[in-house]
């Protein structure tokens, strides 16, 4: 069990809440507190709006250990439109054939079980095909 | 130029040991190095590894190495570094010999990967990427490279086997080292019927995790035993470099900057330049890495790597002979310690020891070792006097 | 518990109420009726419904909570810190012991100043949570209060709520009558010890008492609780543009709604049941959150929920002219509706975890 671990970054799992940088304006994601631009200390916080297109995609087969009850999933990379990239699995694809450049939006989903069973669940962001372009 | 030499090296045959454990592994290449370099008595071991703390339940290796090794109470520890972690051991030892706290100095290279079960032993090797932000979301390395390797093919509008030239030349190689987990050839169709791991990376692209060990003597020069066997390999140039855990904190993921300051700072400390030498063992758990490696390091032209590797370029007769003893991907990928095979296979090289796989006139090697997508890289250069 | 409190019935605030913003869920994954009635009685032929809406690998009721409320709040347009109440009614909690509200507050930025106990009654927990929500505003306690019914409901293998038992639900920002896009006039519940349909802690599908869940259970509950209020506030089934039901299968909305003098043009714009199913806790909510996609300034609904065990909450809101702008903010019923992917009996049973995995 690794209750206190999940419960600490609960923010940037559920929400996609990072940091914007005072001094330089960047937006960071995941938080780190050091802006990766500027050197500058940033512990500002800032909600992104989920919104980010595929940078690269690929498809797990062979799942890790507490992953393979989804398997087969795709996890990409997604640059969001504040400019930060995020890794997160797809989710909702359907036929949907996924292409790099794709728009897609976050959505909070189940990302696992801590312990099979008994543990607590762990939820957090993944991305699907944006369902309204003009949102 | 550096006097510090390499006499002896150890490696057991990569596979899957389910009769021996960690420690026998560690022990038989410790004890074929030492004997290798005419029973020099090392003042330091170091140890890479990555995995023993998570498949072995077992740290603390260099009271353990030291120990069943009869290495006497010298100072040893491990040094971890991901995939480089071997590599990270031999910087040690060479910083150690160089600063003068040491006259030798053992390196051992072991990973113990097959006492688990895969999706176990697929978890455990997650701990090398970014554990919050790629592994909870279900990412493995394997599944790092697959995502590289799908824009790599969408930025240079590449078919889908356009890399299938690096399986093709490392298991050509693998196959006559007594070392390789796999003596199989591999033609554009068997990789083309090939299965997928993670799309569009194939079961040839990806090398296969694998138990190992293999040990290094390293000393200076002049303490070299008298009548020492083998020709004297030099380590002329070490350099390490880093990056981001993550593709997705890097502005430019497919730019490998970390290989291409390890290997211009450690030809520069070499005095030479990486495409004059003679072999060049870099890194390929993954056949991705293997191009991005060569165009990061100048090597080949951006978005070129693949064909040069199908025009025979990196064979061992070719202009640039890489992986000339498998490498990763028919040798297998032991992990922790395949930084010391690179290093062991490079020395063979220049000893002209290595039989049917011998890159003609030897003299100088170039070895990389990455720990991750090139988040560590750990470069040293060899030559043969 | 048949003697008549003194004044009203109606449930009615000091304050006047009213829905401020209104998020629907539907998944994405659809299992066609065929597939269950070939599978079980070797026939494409027997079900009531024509597809029901099942849940991904990695929904549950939090996850679609989520959605919906975020839904919700993109169309009150309110910011989230602003709520006092986050209530998910459901009979599918994903934890026996440990609450969706948290969860489901944490991730679309509420404060923690807020209640958020979940609430259980059968497919009446999201109107329950909703008639609280009236209250705690009502009452002047707090701004706005989130209502969520939400479910993933589960059918036994081959019973016949397997043909119906779905997942989605919706969610509602109750707020002053003012901002709302809709004002809540009334509400009115009505409830009795009925054992119609139940489960135990350890079982992992609900019993029904088969024909038992019809007459005296919601048919009594939900003709009961829109009589009683169309009584005591003096209208007749004419007088409101739309009804919505509970609707665990096409039949039955329509005949009680027929008994208490609808008719269907009145009750089909919020019948979702025949293609996404009885998403139980969510399914008068949905229906409603169907309507308001269509409605007009002035428009006046009556909306009654059942739950088993048993009882219904009926309430009466009337259209304002807020509701144009507001729609337009998050994604209909009819986009959910089109985002649509069909699935075979056998991914569904993975889905839906009833493959045993040992």
């Amino acid at each position: 069990m690794e209750n206190p671990r999940y419960w600490r970054l609960k923010k940037q799992r559920y929400g996609l809440v990072g940091e914007v940088c005072p001094h330089c304006e960047s937006k960071i994601f995941p938080p780190r507190d050091v802006c990766p631009e500027c050197g500058s200390e940033a512990r500002t916080e800032f909600t992104f709006s989920g919104k980010g297109k595929v940078y690269s995609y690929t498809v797990m087969r062979d799942a890790p250990a507490g992953y393979e009850q989804n398997a087969p999933y795709t996890v990409a990379i997604v640059a969001l439109d504040e400019g930060p990239m995020v890794t997160a699995q797809l989710t909702d694809l359907g036929e949907e054939k996924v292409q790099i450049g794709m728009p897609v939006e976050m959505v909070t989903r189940k990302l696992r079980e801590d312990v099979e069973k008994k543990g607590i669940l762990v939820y957090g962001y993944k991305f699907r095909p944006v369902m309204r372009a003009s949102n | 130029m550096s006097d510090i030499v390499i006499a002896g090296i150890g490696q057991i045959p990569v596979g899957e040991h389910y009769t021996i454990g960690l420690r026998e592994m560690g022990v038989r290449a410790l004890v074929q190095a030492l004997h290798d370099s005419g029973d020099l008595k090392p003042d330091a071991l170091y140890i890479g590894n990555l995995l023993s703390s998570m498949i072995s339940h077992q740290s603390n290796l260099g009271a353990l190495f030291t120990d069943y090794a009869r290495l006497g109470g010298i100072e040893s520890y491990t040094a971890e570094a991901a995939g480089a972690s071997g590599a990270a051991a031999l910087r040690l030892g060479v910083l150690a010999i160089r600063s003068g706290q040491a006259n030798t100095v053992a390196v051992l290279g072991v990973e113990k990967w097959s006492d688990l079960v895969r999706s176990e032993a697929e978890a455990a090797i997650m701990q090398e990427m970014d554990y919050d932000y790629e592994s909870i979301p279900g990412l493995t390395s394997t599944g790092q490279a697959g995502l590289i390797m799908q824009r790599y093919l969408n930025d240079y509008d590449l078919p889908p086997d356009a890399l299938n030239g690096f399986a093709m030349l490392a298991h050509a190689n693998g196959a006559h080292n007594p070392c390789s987990i796999f003596k199989n050839q591999v033609s554009p169709e068997s990789y083309a019927r090939s299965g997928m791991l993670c799309d569009p990376l194939n079961m040839y692209d990806g090398a296969t995790y694998a138990d190992g060990a293999a040990a290094l003597v390293l000393t200076r020069r002049d303490l070299l035993p008298k009548n020492f066997p083998h020709p004297v390999i030099r380590v002329s140039g070490s350099a390490a470099s880093s990056d981001s855990l993550s593709w997705h904190d890097r502005h430019e993921p497919m730019a490998f900057n970390a290989a291409a300051r390890a290997v211009s700072s450690a030809a520069e400390h070499a005095g030479i330049l990486p495409g004059q030498v003679s072999l060049f063992e870099l890194d390929d758990p993954f056949s991705i890495y293997a191009a991005l490696t060569l165009e990061a390091c100048g090597l080949a032209d951006r978005g070129k790597a693949w064909q040069m590797a199908r025009d025979g370029e990196f064979a061992i007769h070719g202009r640039l002979p890489i992986l000339t003893m498998g490498g990763c991907l028919a040798r297998g990928n032991p992990i922790g310690a395949k930084g010391i095979y690179q290093v062991a296979e490079a020395v063979t090289q220049l000893r002209g020891a290595a039989g049917a796989n011998q890159v003609t006139n030897a003299r100088s090697a170039l070895t990389l070792s990455l720990g991750g997508p090139a988040s560590t890289a750990i470069a040293h250069v060899l030559e043969r006097e | 518990m048949t003697d008549k409190p003194h004044g009203s019935l109606l449930l009615r605030t000091d304050r006047p109420t009213g829905i401020v913003g209104y998020g629907a869920y539907i998944p994405r994954y659809r299992l066609p009726g065929s597939e269950i009635s070939q599978l079980w009685t070797g026939s494409p032929k027997g079900s009531p419904i024509k597809e029901k809406a099942v849940a991904g690998l990695d929904e549950d009721v939090i996850t679609m909570s989520i959605e919906a409320a975020r839904n919700a709040i993109l169309r009150a347009g309110i910011d989230p810190q602003d709520l006092r109440a986050v209530w998910v009614g459901s009979e599918s909690h994903p934890y026996a012991v440990k609450p969706s509200g948290t969860v489901v507050a944490e991730a679309i930025g509420a404060s923690n100043n807020i209640q958020s106990g979940d609430w259980e009654f059968a497919c009446k927990a999201g109107t329950e949570a909703m008639v609280a929500a009236i209250g705690l505003v009502g009452s002047g306690m707090g701004r706005y209060a989130l209502a969520i019914g939400m479910d993933t409901a589960q059918g036994k293998p081959g019973d016949a709520l397997e043909y119906t038992a779905s997942s989605g639900g919706a969610a509602f920002v109750i707020g002053p009558a003012n901002e709302s896009a809709v004002e809540i006039k009334a509400s009115y519940s009505y409830v009795s010890d009925t054992p119609d349909f139940w489960r135990r802690p350890e079982q992992k599908y609900p019993e029904h008492g088969q024909r038992f869940t019809g007459d005296p259970a919601y048919f009594k509950h939900v003709e009961s609780a829109g009589r009683v209020m169309m009584e005591e506030l003096g209208m007749k089934a004419q007088d409101f543009t739309y009804a919505v039901f509970h609707q665990p299968n096409p039949k039955f909305p329509l005949k009680a709604g027929k008994e208490l003098g609808f008719s269907e043009e009145q009750i089909l714009p919020g019948l979702l049941v025949p293609v996404i199913g009885n998403t139980y806790a969510g399914a008068s909510m949905i229906g409603l959150t169907a309507i308001l996609d269509i409605a007009k300034p002035g428009d006046r609904i009556l909306q009654v929920s059942y739950g088993s065990g048993a009882g219904s909450d009926a309430f009466y809101f009337e259209v304002t002219e807020r509701i144009a702008e507001r729609r337009e903010l998050a994604p209909s019923i009819a986009e959910y509706l089109a985002r649509r992917t069909e699935i075979n009996y056998a991914t569904y049973a993975r889905y839906r975890g009833k493959i045993d995995m040992g």
